[in-house]
């Protein structure tokens, strides 16, 4: 059926169903670290806007930052400084290209999955580097800065932490890589035992690239580029009206992206033991979906138990702890590997 | 890590090639607008990356007069004005003053008064201190504890405005005693407000809320490691220097300065008949403060326990003329703020008006030392001691 589609018609689809998949889990999970921060401070959280709970409130927020003026600020380096939101959003959405979210359904499966992916995904940071320097101001400075060192420091680790996924499932592309998690592992009793890679071998890696993708995506306890407290808000603290709203979506798209990474590449992606290949095809991007905000209720929760470590800090843990630890997991992965 | 040496230039030597970089040093204004100044502090920092090789604080762009305004107002009217000189306390910024014009003037308050005193003056240090505790990790990056601790300060909060009538500002301290009944005039008989229905019980409760809020801190906050690690060695006080730049209150404490004014003055609030511990610590860093005013809001709840229980008979308060005159002479009271040490030296000429009022605040001392700490500290770090000092502006510019 889908052969008979002309190519370019396919195409438009395909982009249509990635931005409005991104942009709506994304509004989704505006509403929910609204909500769920709420309830983490015993606070009600949005309320009023579209009549119960406040389930339009992301909305009638994007609608006023549209409202607001486009401020340039006259130290901005002016062609920089507007094009950084879209080169970070830029960066966030293509990353949901290769995201399998049924056995069917991928907008291009990839062969080498894992490796566009981590380098779509440092994308946004450039976007925030320009908005650093692009803005003219020492604090967006001192946060593009930051956020460039936070890039070196984390994305050795993350793609370290792939590495020995990718030697387990021995193959790059992420419908592979599901696939290989539901491949069973070993039977009980005449049943077959299939289990995701966070459960099977790959607990330190999941653990790993939780930490490195909190540190990517900016948030806390690694938010030092936006550090409110400290560089008021960082490179984003020219931005406003459309620009900033962006950067806020980018940020909570970013979120989603590595949401959906972790949950396919460690929690097992569109797949569900005990359901055939064509219940997956329609339960399949539910599955995942549910496995996407099981992520990123980890990510919020941290966010509001936890404070801010120093830059020093950051680095240290990167190249003293994480580092290390992902080496010793690839060798060990290889080694059982081999072994097993 | 290589340091810049003076001339700004670092020598790196990489296998007999030898580069220079040179590094200049910016300078980033801090505030007056800022998340974490506290309102309108100025720091001119000189920043090399992100270290700071120089601080200068600015104040007064909160400055408001009061000493100034003092001077043409009655006594009565000028607990108005100082109480909202440091607005987180409120009270307590009432009390040495009203002790100070009682003193000049030779008016003994009533006894009931001055228990009424104490208590919500240890409220207004609990109230304090929970404003601390949660607006501290907020500068740290942790948002959660704000909410915390002021829904539990909530309480405490209604218990001042039921008996005061005002939550911030309570202006409740009158010569001789405290607040008496609106109305008055001719017809009606004055009458001195009492406490109200039910004040027994709801300071309990307050304290048991107070108390809960202490330790869901202790599990959210001060058992965090992340919080330690961005605390510990961070900011560090001596002594030697806490008594140099004359910093008080909790911030002395930690530093091992066991300076207490509710022990050191007995004759201000009668401290003397009550049970509590003056609470030091030795390092001196910006968690050994946060750990002080912990450990202070739990010895205020034992005072304000005891006191509730020990709450004399009798008038509220005592015979005072219809127009206030104060003799003429001087005089210097001093009192502990929840920030540290809150002095009124006031100077009359006989009549009405004070001829000078000059106050000496807890926070402008404090702040004082942020010159030295900050040097060589990052960034981060400044906000984390600065937090630790625990000031606020209309404190410190007056």
């Amino acid at each position: 059926m889908i052969e008979n589609v002309p190519f370019a018609l396919l195409l438009g689809i395909k982009v249509l169903v990635v931005l409005g998949l991104m942009l709506g889990v994304s509004l989704v999970l505006i509403y929910a670290e609204l909500k769920w921060s709420a309830h983490i401070q015993s606070r009600v959280g949005p309320w009023y806007v579209g009549g119960r709970w406040g389930w339009a409130h992301p909305l009638a927020e994007a609608v006023k930052f549209l409202q607001k003026e486009d401020l340039v600020p006259e130290e901005a380096d002016d062609k920089v400084f507007r094009l950084a939101p879209y080169v970070m959003l830029a960066g966030t959405v293509a990353t949901f290209v290769v995201i399998p979210i049924g056995p069917e359904w991928v907008a291009r499966n990839l062969d080498v999955g894992i490796f566009y992916l981590l380098a779509i995904s440092s994308l946004s940071t450039l976007g925030v580097l320009m908005a650093g320097w692009g803005s003219g101001n020492k604090y967006s400075l001192i946060g593009g800065v930051r956020a460039g060192a936070q890039l070196i420091a984390y994305e050795l680790p993350l793609v370290l932490a792939l590495v020995a996924v990718a030697i387990q499932a021995g193959t790059l592309s992420l419908t592979g890589i599901v696939e290989a998690q539901a491949t069973p592992l070993f039977t009980i009793g005449g049943v077959d035992i299939a289990l995701p890679y966070v459960l099977s071998g790959q607990i330190i890696g999941f653990v790993i690239f939780v930490i490195a993708s909190l540190a990517e995506l900016n948030r806390t306890p690694f938010d030092l580029p936006l550090a409110e407290s400290e560089l008021t808000m960082g490179y984003v603290t020219e931005y406003s009206g459309l620009r900033f709203t962006m950067f806020f979506l980018g940020e909570y798209a970013g979120m989603v992206s590595m949401a959906a990474i972790v949950s396919t590449v460690y929690l097992g992606g569109y797949w569900m033991p005990g359901l055939s290949d064509s219940a997956l095809d329609i339960a399949g991007p539910f599955i995942l979906l549910a496995k996407i905000f099981f992520v990123l209720f980890l990510f919020i929760w941290f966010r509001w138990t936890w404070p801010r470590i120093r830059e020093d800090q950051l680095q240290g843990l990167a190249w003293k702890w994480l580092i290390p630890l992902t080496l010793f997991n690839i060798i060990a992965t290889a080694t059982l590997k081999v072994v097993l | 890590m290589t340091q810049l040496d003076s001339r700004g230039i670092v020598e790196v030597s990489d296998g007999g090639v030898s580069v220079e970089l040179k590094g200049e040093a910016m300078t980033l204004n801090i505030g007056p607008q800022h998340p974490s100044t506290h309102g309108v502090l100025r720091l001119v920092a000189e920043v090399d990356g992100e270290r700071i090789s120089k601080l200068d604080p600015a104040i007064g762009y909160m400055h408001r007069g009061k000493e100034k305004l003092s001077e043409v107002r009655t006594y009565p009217q000028i607990t108005a004005l100082i109480n909202r000189i440091d607005w987180v306390s409120g009270f307590a910024n009432e009390v040495a003053f009203i002790r100070a014009v009682e003193k000049l003037t030779g008016i003994e308050p009533t006894e009931r008064a001055q228990m009424i005193r104490l208590i919500l003056t240890e409220l207004t240090r609990i109230s304090n201190h929970l404003v601390f505790a949660s607006s501290y990790p907020l500068e740290l990056g942790a948002a959660t504890p704000l909410m915390w601790a002021f829904r539990e300060r909530e309480h405490i909060m209604d218990v001042i405005e039921s008996v005061t009538g005002g939550r911030f500002h309570p202006n409740f301290n009158r010569v001789g005693g405290v607040k008496p009944a609106a109305g008055g005039g001719k017809t009606q008989k004055k009458v001195s407000l009492d406490l109200p229905s039910g004040f027994y019980a709801s300071v309990e409760n307050a304290m048991d809320k107070a108390e809960l809020a202490c330790d869901e801190l202790d599990e959210l906050v001060t058992g965090n490691e992340m919080i330690q690690i961005r605390t510990k060695d961070v900011g560090i006080i001596s002594y030697e220097d806490a008594v140099a730049y004359g910093i008080s209150g909790p911030n002395a404490r930690a530093s091992g300065v066991p300076t207490d004014l509710r022990k050191l003055e007995p004759d201000v609030l009668p401290y003397a008949g009550l049970d509590f511990d003056v609470i030091t610590r030795e390092n001196g860093d910006s968690f050994d403060r946060y750990l002080v005013r912990i450990a202070e809001i739990r010895e205020s709840i034992k005072i304000v326990r005891q006191a509730v229980n020990s709450v004399p008979a009798g008038p509220l308060q005592a015979k005072v003329p219809r127009v206030l005159k104060v003799p003429a002479g001087s005089i210097y009271v001093r009192a502990e703020n929840p920030k540290g040490e809150m002095g009124y030296y006031i100077v009359s000429q006989g009549g009405r008006v004070p001829y000078r009022v000059k106050i000496r605040s807890a926070s402008f001392s404090n702040i004082s030392i942020m010159s030295k700490v900050a040097v060589g500290q990052l960034i981060p770090d400044l906000v984390a001691t600065m937090g630790s000092l625990d000031f606020v502006l209309g404190d410190v510019d007056r």
